[in-house]
C-alpha cells in the first residue's frame, strides 16, 4: 500500500542516472542554480555540534566515528513526514535484523523548543528502539544542520508553528565519511541497498 | 462531547467500508494516533470517480478538530513543506489518494488524542458530487495505511 510517488520517474534521463549515482535524489538535479548547490554533507569527523540524545546523555559528531550512521531531521510536531520517515526507517532496521545493531540512526529535532529529550523518548517509543533522539540549544542544532548542508525553518501556521526542514535521509560509512541520502521521494527499493553499502 | 463521537472499539477494518456519494467512491479512511492533543493528527482517504465528469475535493470538517484543512507535502530542493491545497482533483475515472508524503487532512486542533483503535467522522465536501461522511480509523503512530487485502476490492 505504498504510494509514495517516485520522484526518480520525473528525471530526465541523464540528469536521473546521474542523480542517482551520486545518492541525492531530485535535489541535487534540480539544486543546480542554487547557492551552496553541489555541497555535500561534511565528513562527520568535520562537523560540530553539542547535543543531548533523548535520554538525557551528551553526543558529539565525534561519537559517531566507528560505526556507519544514519541521520535525518525532522520534529515530532510533524504530522506527515516525520512519523512516514520514521516508520520507513523502523522497517528497514526491522528487514535488517541484528545487523542494523551496528548502525548508529538518529532523529536530530528542527524544533528543540518543543522537542525537549523527555518528549523525544515519549515519541521514539512508538518506532524502533534503535532510533536515537538528538535535540539541544538552536546554535547547536543550527550547528548540526550545517554540516549536513541541511535546512529548515520555522513556519507561522495558524496561531502555531510548523518546521519546513530537509527530508531526506543521510547515510556516513563507519569512518564518517559521507556516503549517499535516500531522498523522501525515492522509490524505497533503492533504500535497504544504500544502507547495506555503509555496512560493508 | 466529542467522547460520544468516538467509538473506543471500532470494528476491525473500519478503514475498509467504502462510501458513496453520486459517482465518487471513498475509502481507506485513516489517520495516525496521537501522542495528546497538543500536535496536529492527519487523515488520509482515497478517492475514485467512476463517472465522467472531473470533480476535486474542496474541504473537510470534523468534530475532531478546530482547524481541519487539506494540505499537500512537496519537497523542493530536499526541503519538505506543506502548502495548503486549495481544491484536489479527482478526474473522471481515476483514483486519488490523500496517503503519506503526499496530500492529506490535516487536523488542527484536535479536540482530544487519536488512541489507536479509535474512529472519528470526516465529512468531505466535493465540488459537484457534494458531502459524504465517512469513519476514519485510527491506527497506530508507526502505520503506513490500512491493511483491506480481506474487503474483497
Ligand atoms: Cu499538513
Amino acid at each position: 500500500m505504498r504510494t509514495r510517488r517516485a520522484v526518480i520517474l520525473g528525471l530526465g534521463g541523464t540528469a536521473g542516472a546521474l542523480a542517482f549515482t551520486l545518492g541525492l535524489g531530485w535535489w541535487k538535479s534540480r539544486n543546480s542554480a542554487q547557492p551552496g548547490a553541489g555541497l555535500l554533507p561534511l565528513p562527520v569527523a568535520d562537523m560540530s555540534f553539542n547535543l543531548s540524545n533523548h535520554r538525557g546523555n551528551p553526543v558529539q559528531p565525534a561519537d559517531w566515528i566507528g560505526r556507519p550512521t544514519m541521520v535525518f531531521f525532522g520534529f515530532t510536531w510533524c504530522p506527515d513526514v516525520c512519523p512516514t520517515t520514521l516508520s520507513d526507517i523502523s522497517d528497514w532496521l526491522a528487514d535488517l535484523g541484528p545487523e542494523a545493531d551496528r548502525l548508529n540512526v538518529a532523529l536530530i529535532s528542527v524544533d528543540p523548543e518543543r522537542d525537549t529529550p523527555t518528549v523525544l523518548a515519549e515519541y521514539l517509543s512508538n518506532f524502533d528502539r534503535r532510533i536515537v533522539g538528538l535535540t539541544g540549544q538552536l546554535p547547536e542544532v543550527e550547528k548540526a544542520a550545517a554540516g549536513f548542508r541541511a535546512k529548515f525553518e520555522k513556519l507561522p501556521r495558524d496561531g502555531d508553528y510548523t518546521m519546513n526542514h530537509t527530508a531526506g535521509v543521510f547515510l556516513f560509512h563507519a569512518d564518517g565519511r559521507f556516503a549517499s541520502i535516500i531522498d523522501f521521494h525515492e522509490d524505497r527499493r533503492f533504500a535497504l541497498p544504500k544502507i547495506r553499502r555503509i555496512l560493508t | 462531547m466529542l467522547s460520544t463521537l468516538l467509538t473506543l472499539t471500532a470494528p476491525a477494518a473500519f478503514a475498509c467500508e467504502i462510501f458513496t456519494v453520486g459517482d465518487l467512491s471513498v475509502e481507506h479512511a485513516w489517520s495516525r494516533a496521537t501522542i495528546g492533543a497538543d500536535r496536529p493528527g492527519v487523515f488520509y482517504v482515497e478517492v475514485t470517480n467512476a463517472g465522467t465528469t472531473d470533480d476535486a475535493l474542496i474541504g473537510i470538517a470534523t468534530p475532531a478538530a478546530g482547524m481541519p484543512m487539506l494540505h499537500e507535502t512537496v519537497v523542493t530542493n530536499g526541503i519538505a513543506s506543506m502548502p495548503h491545497a486549495m481544491s484536489i482533483p479527482v478526474p473522471a475515472g481515476q483514483s486519488v489518494k490523500l496517503a503519506p508524503g503526499g496530500y492529506h487532512g490535516m487536523l488542527t486542533g484536535l479536540t482530544t488524542a487519536l488512541n489507536e483503535g479509535d474512529s472519528f467522522p470526516v465529512t468531505l465536501t466535493f465540488e459537484k458530487a457534494g458531502e459524504v461522511t465517512v469513519n476514519v480509523e485510527v491506527l497506530s503512530l508507526r502505520a503506513e495505511g490500512p491493511d483491506c487485502e480481506h474487503a474483497g476490492q
